[in-house]
């Protein structure tokens, strides 16, 4: 039992990275349309920022603010000039063009950052050690990346429900034309969705290095599959159900893990797989998600 | 009296199609102006190219201001509140969120302009949390025009209102309406179908015919008018 609940925990730490990068995703696809292939490499490329500041010697917490105030205003520019020319074309604009983004910045990280090892964060960012629960060891960095997200959630709950800002950033993501005529600037508020994303995208980026260094340009493609993931089981238009999703997926992972006793799976080898036909099930059996609505238009 | 809303020689095109060519018409400060047409007139289009919906050319000028080709958010922004066709409000939020999306552009006085705005529709405040999108059409239709008022706008565009309401809730949007223009002087352009009611609830109004204005002039004139009779009223 207290191996179980270790093992949950440790579970949901990893699931709150997702959980992370898929919330991102949902954003992003709720706001404007667009599924957003370049999420994972938009976080690495992010996470790379944050080493160059703190190789320049600032602090990993004020390194970690700045690198989420550059991801959003990084986000917006994207959005306003690379993204815009493809919303409310065909679909396969935007994938094509994410696809293209995710391509561009992994290349644009290798070749800024040249694919060496680097030890990053160079200071833990939370410590080592572990707490004693009830005989649960429960590690602080799992305890803290857990604590962050669930933090992180709280403000973004925060904004959508009780600001103005976050009302008007709903409005546009629901009736773009009503929202412009009451006075919304839309496309102001598509940029901060893509600026939003971008940031919180960056916390999952900074916190897979913290869980699993070295820093490697490459690190965000499994997250990648376990967001989408995450996101689909959830619906891709909850960010509830995002959040829960990757929390689910990096529990049960952990758990084939540590009491696949029988079978013995390579589990580094079938993570990928079993995802991809979690994605590959949700889609076929439900195609909403379990928290998604079914679109209906009334003709 | 100078023009509150002023157009001359619109024009806006969809693709090839020319909707309007060459548009003429004003409404002034504290009037109610109709606009009517059969299908395909323009009459939506007009009202579109007034807000920067729709490409459009020529001059529309707005207290003075040059608002041609601005976007629909520096329109709104200018004092013009649309209510566009089939209500466009935010079916997925609450009345009250709708209302407050309506207040988008105002710093300050919001509890004010509820209130005033409750003092139309009544049933909006015991409603507020209700899903906009579960109201029936007559109260969706009433909760829009609320949503233009949080505004405090000059100017009210109104597109068809009255289409599938019953006759007995569009009457009731038309009373308010005359009483808002009554009360507060709010001017408004209400393109519509129902030309009867159209033409008893506003001062002066104008006949669309494939882009262009056909007949303009006072409403009972218009009334009373042989082929406006004949074509729009039925009888």
């Amino acid at each position: 039992m207290t191996e179980f609940l270790q093992q949950v925990v440790a579970g949901l730490a990893s699931g709150s990275i997702y959980a992370l990068l898929a919330l991102a995703i949902v954003i992003i696809y709720r706001s404007t349309g667009v599924v957003n292939f370049a999420q994972g490499e938009m976080a690495t490329f992010t996470t790379f920022i944050a080493w160059t500041l703190v190789d320049h010697g600032i602090g990993y917490w004020g390194a970690f603010a700045l690198t989420l105030l550059i991801a959003l205003v990084g986000g917006f520019a994207l959005e306003r000039v690379v993204v815009r020319p493809v919303e409310g074309k065909p679909v396969i604009n935007a994938v094509i063009l994410t696809i293209g983004l995710f391509i561009l910045l992994g290349g644009l990280s290798n070749w800024i950052w040249k694919a060496e090892v680097r030890s990053f964060p160079p200071s833990r960012p939370f410590p080592t050690s572990a707490w004693d629960i009830g005989g649960v060891a429960v590690s602080k960095q799992d305890a803290g990346i857990l604590v962050v997200m669930l933090v992180l959630l709280t403000l973004l709950w925060a904004l959508f429900r009780f600001t103005k800002l976050g009302l008007a950033l709903r409005a546009s993501a629901l009736n773009p034309v009503a929202s412009r005529l009451v006075g919304i600037r839309v496309g102001w508020m598509l940029g901060l969705g893509w600026g939003l994303a971008a940031a919180i995208g960056a916390v999952a980026g900074l916190f897979t290095a913290a869980a699993a260094p070295p820093l490697d340009p490459n690190m965000m493609r499994p997250v990648l599959i376990y967001a989408f993931a995450a996101a689909v089981v959830g619906g891709l238009e909850s960010p509830i159900g995002a959040v829960l999703g990757g929390l689910v997926i990096g529990v049960v992972l952990n758990l084939i893990a540590t009491y696949d006793t029988h079978v013995h799976l390579d589990l580094d080898r079938v993570r990928l797989p079993i995802a991809l036909a979690l994605i590959l099930i949700v889609l076929l059996v439900r195609p909403t998600g379990l928290f998604g609505r079914q679109a209906v238009r009334r003709v | 009296m100078a023009a509150l809303l002023e157009l001359e020689d619109v024009r806006a095109r969809y693709g090839p199609v020319e909707a309007l060519q060459g548009v003429a018409l004003s409404v002034g400060e504290g009037e109610v102006v109709a606009v009517l047409g059969g299908n395909g007139a323009g009459k939506t289009t007009t009202l579109r190219a007034i807000s920067g919906l729709v490409a459009t050319s020529g001059d529309v000028k707005f207290a003075g201001e040059r608002i041609t080709r601005a976007a629909p958010e520096r329109v709104a922004r200018a004092g013009i509140a649309h209510v566009p066709e089939g209500r466009g409000i935010f079916r997925e939020l609450s009345v009250h969120e709708n209302l407050r999306l309506g207040a988008y552009l105002r710093r300050s006085g919001f509890s004010e302009d509820y209130e005033r705005v409750c003092g139309h529709f009544p049933w909006l405040d015991r409603r507020r949390a209700q899903q906009a999108g579960t109201l029936s059409g007559g109260e969706q239709q009433m909760l829009a025009i609320a949503r233009g008022l949080m505004s405090r706008p000059r100017l009210l565009l109104l597109d068809e209102p009255s289409l599938g309401l019953a006759p007995i809730v569009v009457r009731e949007i038309f009373r308010i309406l005359g009483d808002l223009n009554e009360k507060e002087g709010l001017a408004v352009l209400v393109v519509e179908q129902n030309a009867k009611l159209a033409l008893r609830s506003s001062s002066r109004a104008y006949v669309l015919e494939v882009g262009r204005v056909a007949l303009e002039g006072p409403s009972p004139e218009l009334a009373e008018n042989e082929s406006v009779r004949k074509s729009y009223l039925g009888y």
